[in-house]
């Protein structure tokens, strides 16, 4: 029987392993968004671990809506990430820094 | 039925300054002289008729409130009239001099611009100053004072173009401040005191508060009826030009010469002693403010006499000769000889209008050269106005018979019978000053109406009688002049005129010491007297030096030549005002431009907010690198800082 502090464990390491992904990567907008959707994939191991554990559904069914919403995202994400693409023909994460004021 | 005359004689001279004023363009220069004249006219004859009723048929006092602006806890804010003997005595000759000013201005604004101006001005004179003689509280006498005080100020600057007329208004509205800043702290000092703003009320709440003390600053005990007469009479130094705030008179006459004639000669600067003696039941109760009455009064009455003799602007020799006469009614006042003073006032109101109306006659024939010195021998161009003008300045220096004789002599008998403090040394003064007034008086009159002609051969050819507007005025002052004094003096002075009206306390009373028989018998007295060989003195004198030896004038000038400089700098009272107070206060304002405004608003509240907002913004956007991690970075240390908050707390 795996333990509920096992699932939390894995799931802390997957949300670190996006931070650290969001942080180290100096190149690829690409890669910012997958590891923006690895911290909901870890946000979402927690949510069905915690409803199994408290015999709760509510946590799956919010899995559900954040998957959902992270498929969405991923898709605005993507066509956003096109367009800059097109017009600048990069997507390295230090050349795009128009928002410095 | 009474208030309604007496409404009509106050508003008739508003409604007709209305007219003239904001008409002015509808109605022309003959219909704003119309309708001034018709409402200063209906006053006149109406203060004729309550001059007649006080004086003659022996009318009641009448004492009510019109409207009641405002109750303040228990203190109440009223138009009211007052009308008893001094009232109307006051109505009567500020309405005649007005009239008569009305007419002759005709005359002499005749080609000038503003001449429906200057008519609603006079007449709004007029409205304001018998506002300030028929009130019966002194909230509407304070509204009065003011507003004759604007409208000098307006008048004086008539002008206003040129720049000593606007310059000499203003130093006249600031020099009266200052005395208003006093008489309005008196008026404060009544009303808190005796809860009273009523004349009446006043009066009657006085007597109980004569041992009153009261602390000003430090330990000092000061008495409470010595600080109240000494406020008020702050005021009337201002409004009736007392030394030291003298110095706006001399220069109001870069008004027109009517404006002087009616408001600082006549009626408006009388206003201080008008005040003073209808306040005589307080004054009665400090010698210590009569004394500094006396005193003032003394030495305007001579020092300034002595400023007279050597001007040489005609209407400034008048305006000095003005300050001087004042000066004579202050010092009336200090001795408690009310009567005097104001008997003084009324003669002194002919007499003078008359003089000035004459100067302003004299500088329409010599078409506005005030120079005395350019003058001569215009008594052959102008009879009428040499006639009246010598007829005014003989009631002036008190020729026996004269108006002015009757009214000077009283007031110098009283100083000699007073024992109050500085009554020797306001005597002295006075009868020199007899002296002084009889020469200067007749140096203007032998200079401008005998000798040589004109300087300039070219205004000989212009030189003629002045017309019948301006020369009726003069013939009509003249005859008061002569002859009001002799048939008056034995009531208004000596008699019961004022019964009742004039506090005077037994030990005052230095009227009642003066033998009183006739008014022949008072001129005959006269004769054992000083004052009267010193005014045919200088008389005498000024016959000799102006038209026997003008050599000696200038001889004593320069032998003299210290007395000259002072005189000529006026005691440097003007130099002394520059430099303090106008230099003072410039200081003043310019520090706290410099500090207040500059460096505290300016530097640290306006601009130091703005720049302590841009430096910090500055310091701000390095945080703003735009890169998408640095973003990331600081959502994730809040997220860890919340977090630590959530736990750890």
């Amino acid at each position: 029987m795996i333990s509920l502090s096992e699932y939390l464990i894995v799931s802390a390491l997957l949300f670190s392993i996006s931070i650290a992904g969001i942080f180290l990567n100096r190149k690829n907008v690409l890669l910012l968004l997958m590891c923006i959707e690895l911290m909901l994939l870890a946000v979402n191991l927690n949510f069905v671990a915690f409803s199994h554990y408290l015999n709760d559904l509510q946590g799956q069914i919010f899995v559900f809506f954040i998957l959902t919403v992270a498929a969405a995202e991923a898709a605005i994400g993507l066509a956003i990430l096109v367009v800059v693409f097109r017009t600048r023909r990069t997507i390295n994460v230090d050349e795009l820094k128009d928002l410095k004021g | 039925m009474m208030e309604s005359i007496l409404l009509t004689i106050v508003l008739a001279p508003l409604v007709g300054a209305a007219i003239a004023g904001l008409l002015r363009n509808q109605i022309g220069k003959a219909g704003a002289h119309w309708a001034t004249i018709l409402g200063v006219g209906t006053s006149c004859v109406l203060s004729m008729y309550i001059l007649y009723l006080h004086a003659f048929a022996g009318a009641e006092v009448y004492n009510q409130s019109v409207y009641t602006w405002m109750v303040s806890d228990g203190l109440r804010f009223e138009v009211g009239f007052l009308i008893d003997r001094l009232t109307a005595m006051m109505m009567a000759v500020v309405t005649f001099v007005s009239l008569m000013v009305h007419i002759y201005t005709i005359g002499y604004m005749h080609d000038e611009d503003g001449y429906q101006r200057f008519f609603s001005y006079i007449a709004l004179f007029t409205f304001s100053m018998l506002m300030l003689v028929m009130s019966n509280n002194f909230l509407q006498l304070f509204f009065g004072w003011e507003a004759v005080g604007l409208v000098s100020y307006l008048l004086i600057g008539f002008y206003f173009k040129k720049d000593t007329a606007v310059f000499a208004n203003m130093k006249a509205f600031l020099v009266n401040r200052v005395g208003d800043f006093g008489f309005v702290l008196g008026i404060a000092a009544v009303a808190m005191y005796f809860n009273t703003l009523d004349y009446a009320e006043a009066f009657a709440a006085a007597p109980a508060f004569a041992d009153t003390t009261i602390n000003i600053w430090g330990d000092e005990q000061w008495s409470l009826m010595t600080v109240v007469c000494i406020l008020l009479f702050i005021g009337a130094m201002g409004k009736s030009a007392q030394v030291p705030l003298h110095v706006w008179l001399p220069d109001s006459m870069e008004g027109p010469t009517p404006i002087s004639a009616l408001i600082h000669a006549a009626t408006m600067v009388t206003a201080g002693i008008f005040m003073v003696a209808r306040m005589s039941p307080l004054y009665e109760m400090s010698e210590t403010a009569l004394t500094f009455v006396l005193v003032i009064g003394a030495t305007t009455a001579f020092f300034m006499g002595l400023i007279g003799i050597i001007q040489n602007d005609i209407k400034r020799v008048v305006a000095y000769s003005t300050l001087s006469q004042l000066g004579y009614m202050v010092a009336a006042l200090g001795v408690s000889a009310y009567a005097a003073g104001l008997f003084h006032l009324m003669t002194h109101a002919f007499f003078k209008a008359l003089l000035f109306l004459a100067a302003g006659s004299v500088i329409m024939g010599m078409h506005h050269d005030q120079d005395i010195r350019n003058m001569g021998g215009i008594r052959k161009y102008m009879p009428i106005t040499h006639w009246t003008a010598l007829l005014g300045s003989l009631a002036l220096i008190g020729f026996p018979g004269f108006s002015g004789f009757f009214s000077k002599d009283a007031i110098i008998e009283a100083v000699h019978y007073s024992t109050i403090d500085g009554a020797g040394y306001a005597y002295v003064l006075l009868v020199a000053g007899v002296f002084l007034t009889a020469l200067y008086s007749f140096r203007m009159y032998f200079l401008v109406f005998h000798g040589k002609g004109p300087r300039d051969e070219h205004a000989k050819d212009h030189l003629h009688e002045s017309p019948w507007v301006v020369t009726l005025p003069l013939i009509l002052l003249a005859i008061p002049s002569v002859f009001i004094g002799y048939f008056t003096v034995g009531d208004m002075v000596f008699g019961d005129y004022f019964n009742g009206i004039l506090t005077v306390a037994p030990e005052h009373n230095t009227l009642g010491q003066i033998e009183f028989t006739s008014a022949w018998g008072f001129v005959m007295h006269a004769v054992h007297g000083v004052p009267l060989y010193l005014a045919l003195g200088g008389l005498f004198a000024a016959w000799y030096v102006y038209t026997r030896k003008p050599g000696i004038a200038s001889e004593l000038r320069t032998r003299l030549d210290w007395a000259h400089f002072a005189l000529d700098q006026k005691y440097g009272f003007d130099h002394f005002n520059q430099a303090v107070f106008a230099g003072g206060s410039r200081l003043l304002g310019k520090f706290f431009w410099n500090v207040g405004d500059k460096v505290i608003i300016d530097g640290i509240a306006v601009n130091g907010s703005a720049h302590t907002v841009g430096w910090l913004a500055s310091v701000v956007r390095f945080i703003q690198t735009g890169y998408l991690y640095h973003y990331a970075f600081a959502v994730i240390l809040g997220l860890l800082g919340l977090l630590t908050w959530f736990v750890v707390r």
